[in-house]
């Protein structure tokens, strides 16, 4: 882990990946967040609205974009999630894009700058269609003084 | 320092909300189911109390590690009392509760605001409330505000969510009149 206060910013956009839907995974996730719905378990099992958060894992290194900012002042304010159908199933396999969309900065309520920066992950089924979007906007709170 | 304290109000792109049709304004939406309108509430639910097992299970199944929602000692040397609930947990917990009210097929977004912490023991009451209905296709846009409120009464994640929901469709959940 690195010590280092000032952490490079990585490029702004990051390398497509493949994400496998997986009922098991499914079921997995379905249980941790304390849902028992038949929407999402079974072959056809449908994927909660948070669980492209397991996205994650199926990236190769390099693949994600790293907002730069120092982790001991890291926080996620919000998550959005968007899907232009039905929530993609098990069997489905997705790609997977992320990149920055916006950084701004404001003062801090104790000194020093705030900053932002809004991550858009894009999931595209195997033809190309655009089925579901992830923004997340991450926090790095001002250097106590 | 609460995370909260820092971000809760700071942010406006969720705050499109105060623009929406308040819950008296049913003209036009006729078509939507009879027990969807603005202003209908959920009824609202009950997780936990939160424990150290939901928070390692929720890792494990999310792939994020932080040892700070599952390591007392390394929270506590890291100036918290104990370990924590993940955020992206107490939203997921939301999710559970807006998808059994309104249909895990109809969901066309859901987005959350992280807000205070939630800690092992808290009890999170889930409530959602219909904020507006727009037609849309074949269906009707149903778009609802949705909270996590710690037992101490502190709102931990505040969210929306839009379900596209076919016209003349019986919903999942029943929802009740609100009293306003």
């Amino acid at each position: 882990m690195s010590s280092s206060q000032e952490v490079t910013e990585g490029p702004a956009s990051g390398q497509p990946w493949e994400v496998i839907v997986e009922r098991g995974k499914i079921a997995e996730f379905a249980d941790a967040m304390g849902s028992d719905n038949p929407a999402y378990r079974g072959p056809d099992a449908m994927i909660p609205p948070t669980f492209l958060t397991t996205a994650a894992r199926w990236a190769p290194p390099g693949s994600r974009v790293s907002v730069g900012f120092d982790r001991r002042r890291l926080l996620h304010g919000e998550q959005e999630y968007v899907f232009h159908a039905a929530p993609p199933r098990s069997g489905d396999v997705l790609t997977a894009h992320e990149r920055i969309v916006e950084r701004f900065s404001k003062p801090g309520k104790r000194g020093g700058t705030m900053r932002f920066a809004t991550v858009l992950t894009e999931y595209r089924s195997s033809d190309g269609t655009l089925v579901a979007e992830a923004k997340a906007t991450f926090i790095e709170t001002a250097p106590r003084p | 320092m609460s995370p909260g304290e820092e971000h809760g109000t700071q942010m406006s792109p969720g705050e499109e909300h105060g623009t929406q049709m308040s819950p008296g304004e049913e003209h036009g939406t006729q078509t939507a189911p009879a027990e969807v309108q603005p202003g209908v509430e959920a009824p609202a639910r009950e997780f936990g109390p939160l424990t150290r097992q939901m928070f390692v299970r929720y890792a494990g199944a999310s792939g994020d590690l932080n040892p700070m929602h599952y390591d007392d000692e390394l929270a506590r040397s890291a100036g918290y009392p104990t370990v924590f609930g993940q955020g992206m947990l107490t939203a997921s917990l939301l999710a559970t509760f807006a998808t059994d009210w309104l249909g895990a097929d109809t969901i066309r977004r859901f987005a959350v605001r992280f807000r205070e912490q939630v800690w092992p023991n808290d009890v999170l009451t889930c409530s959602g409330t219909v904020s507006s209905i727009v037609p849309d296709g074949e269906g009707d846009r149903v778009t609802v505000d949705l909270a996590a409120t710690r037992s101490t009464g502190g709102i931990a994640v505040t969210g929306s969510a839009d379900f596209l929901i076919p016209r003349n469709a019986a919903v999942c959940g029943a929802g009740r009149p609100s009293r306003q």
